[in-house]
């Protein structure tokens, strides 16, 4: 059983991230985290500023289960499914995060550069993770979807439009790494 | 309430395949980026494989719910701009934050409080679009 607590290969997670979908598609929902955002925003009352919230968000309570989940999961995993936070990336990639400051790399789950409670009262850290959760949200939105609705969900059912989706995604998340952050950091 | 049920359930297995995976973690979605792992491509790639075979199996055997229901694959809707340009976007919050909409609320979960700051700005932005959608092309 030590595996459990060993990161799971990708032969392992990627069958299982198709058989969450499945069991979604044959309780007769739709696998897509993002929605749940637009959720958030017509219950704090974004219906009244906006046409596009006006729908009856109980309509997504189960997509706000999923997500209370995927939260417990979180938990469950880091607490009592894993011993070492390290991420055994490339030593490639350690490198060369090093170069940009990361010092944490090949350390830790998260970079603490960006992600520990110090990194909180920096001005920088901050505004580099609000920007993030703006462009994620608004750029979600604006596409139709994120990686599970577009990437795993939308290219399973052979969707055109989700391959521009992806596209779209891999152009910013390359445009982002390689020209910004040598800029950012 | 059996449903709900199957909802935490289908939530919890997916918040732990996330953090187990390493999925959600901000390296290894900058060693994507890099392309200097196989990791990500093959969760990604092996879950489309799958995903691909089933939903063709549950299209041509007519396949119905475990309530006996039809199963409706709702088509994306037809587009270029939008999905091009909101993916790209999209794309620059993915490798900046290191994350995408569903492991934020796994974060949460294992204890990452600042990951709280993503989920602020994602809300916000998804409010922003919401203002300015009849303003943007689709």
């Amino acid at each position: 059983m030590d595996w459990i607590f060993e990161p799971w290969p990708w032969y392992v997670a990627g069958p299982l991230i198709a058989l969450i979908m499945f069991l979604l598609i044959f309780i007769g929902k739709q696998f897509g985290m993002s929605s749940n955002l637009r959720t958030f925003c017509t219950m704090c009352g974004a219906d009244k500023t906006a046409e596009f919230f006006n729908f009856d968000w109980k309509s997504q309570r189960w997509n706000l289960v999923v997500v209370v989940g995927a939260a417990l999961g979180g938990f469950i995993g880091s607490h009592f499914l894993a011993n070492d936070v390290a991420v055994a990336i490339n030593p490639e990639t350690i490198s060369s995060l090093k170069e940009l400051g990361f010092n944490s790399a090949g350390n830790a789950y998260l970079p603490d550069e960006l992600f520990s409670l110090e990194a909180l009262t920096s001005i920088k850290s901050l505004s580099l993770l609000l920007i993030g959760g703006l462009l994620i949200g608004f750029g979600a939105r604006y596409a139709g979807g994120c990686t599970s609705g577009h990437a795993i969900s939308g290219l399973s059912n052979l969707q055109l439009p989700s391959l521009i989706a992806v596209i779209g995604f891999f152009a910013g998340g390359l445009f982002m790494v390689h020209v910004l952050f040598p800029l950012i950091f | 309430m059996k449903r709900t049920l199957s909802y935490l359930l289908i939530g919890i297995f997916f918040g732990i395949v996330m953090y187990k995976s390493e999925a959600a973690s901000w390296f290894r979605i900058y060693e994507m980026f890099q392309f200097q792992s196989f990791h990500m491509y093959g969760i990604i790639g092996s879950a489309l494989i799958i995903g691909v075979i089933g939903v063709q199996l549950i299209k041509r055997n007519n396949v119905k719910s475990f309530y006996g229901e039809e199963i409706h694959f709702v088509p994306k809707e037809r587009g270029f701009t939008r999905y091009m340009v909101g993916g790209t976007i999209f794309g620059l919050g993915w490798a900046l934050a290191g994350s995408c909409p569903g492991p934020i609320y796994t974060l949460i979960g294992a204890g990452y409080v600042s990951i709280i700051v993503v989920l602020i700005g994602a809300i916000l932005g998804t409010f922003l679009y919401g203002l300015l959608r009849k303003k943007l092309p689709h």
